[in-house]
């Protein structure tokens, strides 16, 4: 295994539970804009496809970087728009009709 | 050790500052007054990291390979062609079609960390005829998941859509296909691994995309909110796949993180559903239980009421608890339940949304529905939080939803048994609105209607609701 690797390794075992212990905590009513959230983070990939992009060097390789560059696009910014798009409309009550009184 | 140069160290730090950039922008979604900030870091994060890319391939030594114009052409085309698609279909999608794109997004996901791996290997292989056990390893991994999520999520979202039947379906020998293109996914990446080639590549690829369709034909409709889910997390985890393979830490950060996220919401639906998630992957409702064996608890008639009654109920109630279910998304009539749970607050009584998990056809649906129609937050209560006000409320509302408020759930003998309900039943009195004496999903009568407490309104929720709301404005 060589030291990179291990690295590697270790970081993704944190993350995972990084992911975990942050994740617990969100609340049932806004599981689907964090869904959908988490989707436009694995949007990142397109940084997976830029780096090989420029790595490929004959037409197969151009025609396949070219779909994951516009794969990747898509959900980073399709996820992005359609979470906040999702929270706007969100909305707490009018301040004046507010009574905490009823538990 | 090697040091890194100027512009490699700002890059990395870069990363690191999308790292805690998507991190705190999950951490701000525990509430719903921070959620739309935690999303602008999430995404601030994401175009510094995307932004800072094109740098590293141009002043890294050892990278910069004299990047040739085409390459340009392609990621620059490739980007804007996927990012104006996201951007329209994010804008127009309705929120009852919203499970149905998060599918396509994370179909979409899913191919490019697998295409981030076929690319690799063809360089790798194709240049040298061997590879690495580590990077074969990841690389074999990347794309099995990665395929298996693509066509996965595409089926999913063709079935959410209607395009595929949202039953079950089931064809002879299908169970066994499933079996061998699993089998040749996971053989295809030990294959590769130990003896990379060609072969190998093409049974892992040819049996990956395989079994992601055949996985997810045998899942039925309502079993979509797990499947999702579970789509979600190998996204993630293929993401985190190709970071290993291009040796990029915020690839691998961030598909953790959606690992988890995924991970989670799958466990809970399927607790939600009281089903495990090894039994909804195997096959849907009805095949794997004997649906005919009834309960029906003494089959007891049920009263119908008038929309008159109801609205006078209503009207002379305090405190109001309306249990949408999926049935009322179907009918469109979000905004109704809205309006009619507004008009009740505003002459002072006590309204809540009494929201069960699988309420929809993805995790937390129904609270996206309804915000849509703007129900204040406060007023939306999850299953725990609301069970208990429901021995207070003098009227339950019911629409469209079924099995989750069937009491039956709380014996045991019968397939929603131990089921997480809604104590509807608990109520002074309640109302059933629903388009017809029918089943609920599990096949199953629902006790709560043959309930002496419960008045059965026949209507279609969008009508009904609507002639609720004339109803007690007259009375109010």
């Amino acid at each position: 295994m060589t030291p990179q690797l291990l690295t590697d390794l270790s970081m993704f075992v944190l993350a995972l539970l990084v992911g975990f212990e942050v994740i617990s905590k969100i609340p049932a009513m806004l599981h689907t804009p964090m869904m959908s959230g988490a989707n436009s983070i694995h949007g990142v990939v397109l940084v997976g496809a830029i780096l090989l992009a420029a790595e490929a060097d004959n037409p197969a390789g151009y025609v396949l970087a070219f779909f994951a560059a516009a794969f990747a696009a898509m959900n980073v910014v399709g996820g992005y728009v359609v979470t906040d798009r999702m929270l706007g409309m969100f909305r707490a009550k009018p301040v004046a009709a507010k009574k905490e009184n009823d538990k | 050790m090697t040091t890194l140069t100027g512009v490699e160290t700002a890059i990395r730090l870069v990363y690191l500052v999308a790292a805690v950039g998507f991190v705190l922008g999950l951490h701000f979604m525990r509430s719903p007054a921070t959620a739309r900030r935690g999303n602008t870091l999430s995404w601030i994060g994401m175009a510094l990291a995307v932004a800072v890319t094109p740098f590293y391939l141009t002043s890294v030594p050892g990278t910069s390979l004299d990047i040739k114009p085409i390459v340009w052409i392609v990621i620059g085309i490739g980007s804007a062609v996927g990012a104006a698609g996201g951007l329209f279909s994010a804008r127009l999608v309705k929120m009852t079609d919203m499970p149905q794109l998060v599918s396509v997004f994370n179909a979409v996901g899913g191919g490019a960390a697998a295409l981030v791996a076929v690319v690799e290997f063809m360089r790798m292989f194709g240049d040298s005829g061997d590879m690495r056990l580590d990077f074969s390893i990841p690389v074999g991994l990347d794309i099995l998941i990665g395929s298996v999520t693509f066509t996965g999520s595409l089926i999913a979202a063709g079935k959410l859509q209607g395009w595929v039947s949202g039953n079950p379906i089931i064809f002879p020998g299908a169970r066994v296909l499933a079996g061998i293109s699993a089998a040749a996914g996971i053989g295809g990446v030990a294959w590769l691994a130990v003896a990379p080639g060609w072969l190998p590549f093409i049974v892992l690829t040819v049996g990956a995309l395989a079994f992601g369709v055949l996985l997810v034909l045998p899942i039925g409709g309502a079993d979509m909110p797990v499947v999702v889910s579970l789509l979600n997390a190998f996204t993630g985890l293929a993401v985190a796949m190709a970071g290993f393979v291009v040796e990029n830490p915020i690839l691998i950060i961030a598909g953790a993180l959606v690992g988890a996220s995924g991970s989670i919401l799958t466990k809970l639906m399927a607790d939600a559903m009281n089903r495990s998630i090894l039994a909804i992957m195997v096959g849907g409702f009805g095949t794997t239980d004997s649906g005919g064996g009834a309960i029906a608890a003494g089959g007891g008639s049920t009263r119908l009421v008038s929309a008159d009654d109801v609205a006078v109920m209503l009207a002379y109630a305090d405190k109001v608890i309306i249990v949408p279910g999926y049935g009322l998304a179907a009918a469109q009539a979000q905004r109704e339940a809205g309006d009619l749970g507004k008009l009740l607050e505003e002459h002072g009584k006590t309204v809540y949304y009494a929201i069960h998990p699988v309420a929809g056809r993805m995790p937390g649906h129904m609270n996206v529905l309804l915000a849509e129609a703007d129900v204040p937050y406060e007023m939306l209560k999850e299953m725990d939080e609301v069970n208990g006000d429901f021995d207070t409320c003098d009227v339950a509302l019911v629409v469209g939803a079924n099995d989750v408020t069937n009491p039956a759930a709380r014996r045991s003998g019968n397939p929603i048994s131990g089921m997480p309900i809604l104590n509807v039943d608990h109520a002074k009195s309640i109302v059933v609105i629903k388009r017809s004496l029918g089943f609920g999903y599990a096949g199953l009568d629902n006790e709560l209607y043959t309930n002496p407490k419960t008045g059965m309104f026949l209507a279609d929720a969008k009508k009904g609701l609507t002639a609720l709301i004339t109803g007690v404005k007259e009375y109010l």
